[in-house]
């Protein structure tokens, strides 16, 4: 794949104004599928989670998950959007070998949500209205995997293989509005959008929102135009962004691919575009065109989606605190300053810390372990990923330390050991005995040892020259393995220095 | 044993449950005949001698213990071949799904078998339950009992004829838009095609979702009252099955009383252009009902005359996509393209050879009919016809109980007379067609015999939506005042088949 051209990014909005749109799919984490009573689950063996529904046998007819229905209306509601009294489910018809029925049953012209808001605050603060057309349910199809050619697509495979257990898991579709306005900060906006749908669908506990396993899975349509002009310009839809990160880079490199065939007189081709991490780049894939004709029409076999007035109303009342509530909740509670916090959230850390603070910890703390040490280890590592480590134990280290238990030096190597499983930082402390030496007969005898060799330091000290410490520290510090109190040998030095 | 099989299914019942046969017998007497006589009138795609005896001996025992499971215990029935068997294949009369066997069993068939019904076989179809005359089953044609160079008509000539034919007592069809009437009317049988909702479809191989009802197929009105009873009922694995009840379709069978009835004539399908002896019986039931008390009033349905071409439109459009499975990717045929297999290539090549001309005919009719541009021209102006027939049914039933036409404007034809011409075959389905497009229940009755041809002929009684019992309450009287007249029941003038 050739990297297309690029124009510098400043130079691109200059030039241009940019327009987003996002569809974000989600996937439902209710019990058992969309049309089936197969388990709606995660990482089983391949075609083991299917029916004569799910693989459409001749004859299975679908019927509806009623919680999939409630998780979609929560999740309308949670978007400010109208819920419809009545909503009928479609049929999207394309062939593809990972769509048993060769349709999609999906809902079309009847969403059963419309018309919503979310206030979605990028990093620089400035907060963005986006709007939000509709919300929609529809099943996911199954997962192909392709063997053998070089692509790993299904042009060039020997064979590819169907896996059906995702077959008919519930989604929900979340359809912005055209996003205007957002300018050089459109793909900061584009990943804090997505952030919030996150949070809301985890929030509202109808998603696991795992963005690695596909839980939550964004398109995003890109299009540019010169700036004043009325017309939109062409769009791209580019598939495949799957993590927050991935979405900014990919909206980013989409702005600045299309000023430069722009500027040079070139024309955007309306086509899905699949976004590729590893190259920072987006490819061309399959022509889009408004006239794609999947043939919709209303699903015969499913009676309209009628949820009441009560029910809506039930399902208001359960909703949780709205994330930007929340936020602002969070941030006076725990007295960041504004960047501080703004850190945190950029950082997508904001579940961790509000739950190691809920486990006992300082804010203060619970910020310094996961914007520093955990953070870096994270970056260190290949997935990027937040290491295997739970808030509680993360609370457990803060409060060790607290205690004077053992030092920041003790705790990064208790760390190390939480993350190789060897238990609760507590249990580690323990086990391999890690507990700072505050015996203080054990610390003057190592003074003693490292005086021997360096006998002009007291002497120094009582001149006032407390640099001349630091060297007998550092080598009680290296004869206890780490284990003493550095303050308390420098206590005890500035006692013998003034006897 | 020729004493058992012309016996009625509720005799049967009445004769098992009182130990006087048992249900082995009967099962093995309807088994034998279909020996003598199926190669000739090819009603079966399969057969299932042994499953049907074991569960004949079941019935047999559970009867003997004493456990009552329904009240046509022991009586064995046929199946058409568009519902799911889990121990029988299920071909809907396609190449595509030849051998085909499903995991699972339709919930009619379950019913059945919690009934206590032994399943003989599975019928002949239309492919796809496309057609009217079985001369589209992938498998060859059915013979109509009563000249066997004629059509038993379709989709379900198999268990038109398999009842009509004595090899067994009932039968299951499907009716999308009169594939139980129309083979009831010219095999001189009873076929019934209840509500919309009435019985659940979850199994049955879908042509088209929101026409397609299964339905009872039988030799007199009683019988078909009872089926419909066993396999009525709400569904929760088919969401448009209705919730409630539409109570005893056998204890309406039993009132046998018309009087006061309002029975509307639809002007439309008053006999007008019909073969005279359709049109003759059907007058003549007209006065039979008003002799016995029932008052006679028509009823004007203008939208009727658009039902067929908005009927080849939604049917086309639903069936181009349920059929879209067919693929070869799951189950049944594939076909490989020779070099360069894509997938594509295979689901075209497995298309190309496994579906029949008629299949598809009206694939690339619905394909179009639903593709952008021509949507609002086609499918979405047949959905506003479809909803002016409701408005005229409506409109009909506010001045009527019942309305009457004939089934059908023909006798049965001969094998060859319409295959070539769509059109023709299509205009068959003139009369029960707008009741699938209503949702609305419809019955066929034997209404006696043509006196130009010999051939039985129908009258088709339609009611409103959930008041299917006013159609055996009115059928079963005029069966019997057809007995009454014709001296016999009209299956009794069926000539004796030859026997193998
Ligand atoms: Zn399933």
């Amino acid at each position: 794949m050739a990297k297309a051209e690029l124009m510098n990014y400043e130079q691109a909005l200059e030039q241009f104004e940019v327009v987003i749109g996002l569809e974000v799919h989600v996937e439902l984490n209710t019990n058992t599928k969309m049309f089936c009573g197969c388990k709606n689950e995660f990482g089983n063996e391949p075609n083991t989670n299917v029916c004569p529904i799910c693989i459409a046998l001749p004859g299975a007819l679908p019927a509806v998950n009623k919680t999939a229905v409630e998780s979609s209306i929560k999740i309308g509601l949670a978007l400010g959007c109208e819920i419809a009294p009545t909503g009928r489910f479609a049929r999207k018809n394309y062939f593809y070998p990972d769509l048993a029925k060769n349709f999609q049953t999906s809902q079309y012209d009847e969403p059963i949500a419309f018309e919503g808001a979310l206030e979605v605050e990028v990093p620089s603060g400035a907060v963005h209205n986006v709007l939000i057309e509709r919300a929609h349910m529809e099943e996911d199809a199954g997962k192909l995997t392709h063997i053998g050619g070089s692509t790993g697509r299904i042009q060039g495979a020997e064979y590819s293989l169907v896996d059906y257990n995702r077959a008919g898991v519930p989604l929900v579709e979340i359809v912005t509005k055209p996003i205007y306005g957002a300018g050089s900060e459109a793909p900061e906006l584009a990943a804090a959008y997505v952030r919030s749908v996150r949070e809301i669908v985890k929030g509202l506990g109808v998603s696991d929102a795992r963005m690695e396993r596909g839980n939550v899975r964004c398109d995003a349509n890109v299009s540019l135009r010169k700036k004043g002009a009325e017309k939109l310009g062409t769009r791209t839809e580019t598939k495949n962004v799957n993590s927050l990160r991935s979405i900014e880079r990919a909206v980013r490199y989409e702005i600045q691919r299309q000023a430069h065939i722009l500027a040079n007189g070139g024309t955007i081709i309306q086509e899905t575009r699949h976004w590729h991490e590893d190259k920072g780049a987006t490819s061309a894939g399959r022509p889009k065109s408004d006239a794609d004709d999947y043939r919709y029409f209303p699903e015969p076999d499913l009676v309209p989606v009628q949820p009441s007035r009560e029910l809506i109303e039930s399902l208001r009342a359960t909703l949780p605190e709205k994330p930007a509530d929340r936020r602002k909740r969070l941030a006076g509670e725990w007295g960041f300053s504004e960047l501080e916090f703004r850190d945190v959230v950029n950082a997508d850390l904001l579940d961790q810390l509000e739950e190691t603070v809920a486990a006992g910890a300082k804010p203060q703390a619970a910020r310094k372990w996961w914007m520093g040490e955990l953070a870096r280890i994270a970056n260190e590592s290949e997935e990027g990923a937040i290491p295997n480590i739970t808030p509680a134990q993360v609370a457990e280290l803060a409060k060790l330390i607290e205690d004077g238990k053992i030092n920041d030096r003790l705790a990064r190597e208790v760390l190390g050991y939480v993350l190789a499983g060897e238990g609760s930082p507590a249990e580690i402390v323990s086990a391999r005995g890690l507990e700072v030496v505050s015996d203080d007969g054990a610390l003057i005898a190592a003074i003693e040892a490292a005086l021997a060799t360096q006998p002009d330091v007291l002497d120094a000290i009582r001149e006032g020259r407390m640099q001349a410490a630091g060297q007998v520290i550092g080598a009680v510090m290296k004869a206890m393995a780490g284990s003493a109190d550095a303050a308390r040998v420098r206590e005890l030095l500035i006692e013998m220095a003034n006897k | 044993m020729t004493d058992l099989i012309r016996k009625t299914a509720s005799e049967l019942a009445a004769l098992i449950s009182s130990g006087e046969v048992s249900s082995v017998e009967v099962t093995r007497a309807h088994l034998e005949r279909s020996d003598a006589v199926d190669a000739a009138v090819h009603s079966y795609l399969y057969q299932s001698p042994e499953a049907s005896l074991i569960a004949a001996a079941e019935a047999d025992r559970a009867r003997a213990a004493g456990e009552v499971s329904s009240p046509l215990a022991g009586v064995p029935i046929a199946v058409k071949d568009n519902l799911a068997t889990i121990d029988a294949p299920t071909t809907s009369g396609s190449k595509i799904l030849q051998g085909w066997q499903p995991p699972y069993d339709a919930t009619v068939v379950k019913k059945l078998r919690a009934a206590g019904m032994p399943i003989l076989g599975k019928t002949n179809l239309d492919e796809f339950a496309m057609g009217s005359s079985t001369e589209f089953s992938a498998f060859g044609p059915s013979k109509n009992p009563w000249d066997l160079t004629r059509i038993p008509g379709g989709s379900g000539g198999g268990s038109s004829s398999v009842v009509a034919s004595f090899q067994a007592p009932l039968a299951i069809g499907s009716d999308t838009g009169g594939s139980i009437r129309f083979p009831g009317a010219v095999t001189g049988t009873v076929g019934t095609k209840p509500t919309y909702g009435a019985v659940s479809r979850y199994g049955l191989v879908a042509l088209a979702s929101s026409l397609d009802q299964i339905g009872p197929v039988a030799r007199n009105v009683l019988d078909a009252a009872m089926l419909q009873d066993v396999i009525a009922g709400h569904d929760p694995h088919d969401s448009t099955s209705l919730p409630e009840s539409l109570g005893s379709m056998t204890a309406a069978a039993k009132k046998l009383d018309v009087k006061g009835m309002r029975f509307g004539v639809i002007k439309q399908l008053a006999g007008d252009g019909f073969q005279p002896g359709v049109a003759a019986r059907f007058r003549e039931s007209l006065n039979l009902l008003a002799a016995a008390g029932a008052e006679i009033v028509e009823v004007d349905c203008p939208s009727f005359e658009y039902a067929i071409a908005a009927y080849y439109l939604i049917l086309p459009a639903e069936a181009s996509s349920n059929l879209a499975k067919f693929d070869s990717v799951r189950f049944g045929m594939r076909v490989e393209p020779g070099e360069k297999a894509t997938i594509e290539r295979v689901m075209a090549a497995t298309r190309e050879v496994g579906f029949g001309p008629e299949v598809k005919r009206r694939i690339i009719l619905g394909t179009y009919a639903l593709s952008s541009g021509s949507y609002d021209k086609f499918y979405g102006a047949a959905l506003k016809v479809r909803t002016l027939i409701q408005r005229d049914f409506d409109a009909a039933f506010a001045k009527a109980d019942i309305l009457v036409s004939p089934t059908a404007p023909t006798t049965a034809f001969k094998f060859g007379d319409k295959i070539d011409d769509p059109l023709a075959m299509y205009l068959n389905d003139i009369a029960t067609i707008p009741a699938n497009l209503a949702g609305i229940p419809g019955i066929s009755v034997p209404n006696g015999l043509a006196e130009e041809d010999g051939l039985p002929v129908g009258i088709q009684l339609l009611a409103p939506a959930r008041e299917d019992a006013r159609l055996y309450q009115a059928g079963a009287w005029l069966e019997k005042a057809h007995e009454e007249i014709w001296g016999k029941r009209m299956i009794d003038f069926a000539p004796e088949l030859e026997v193998n």
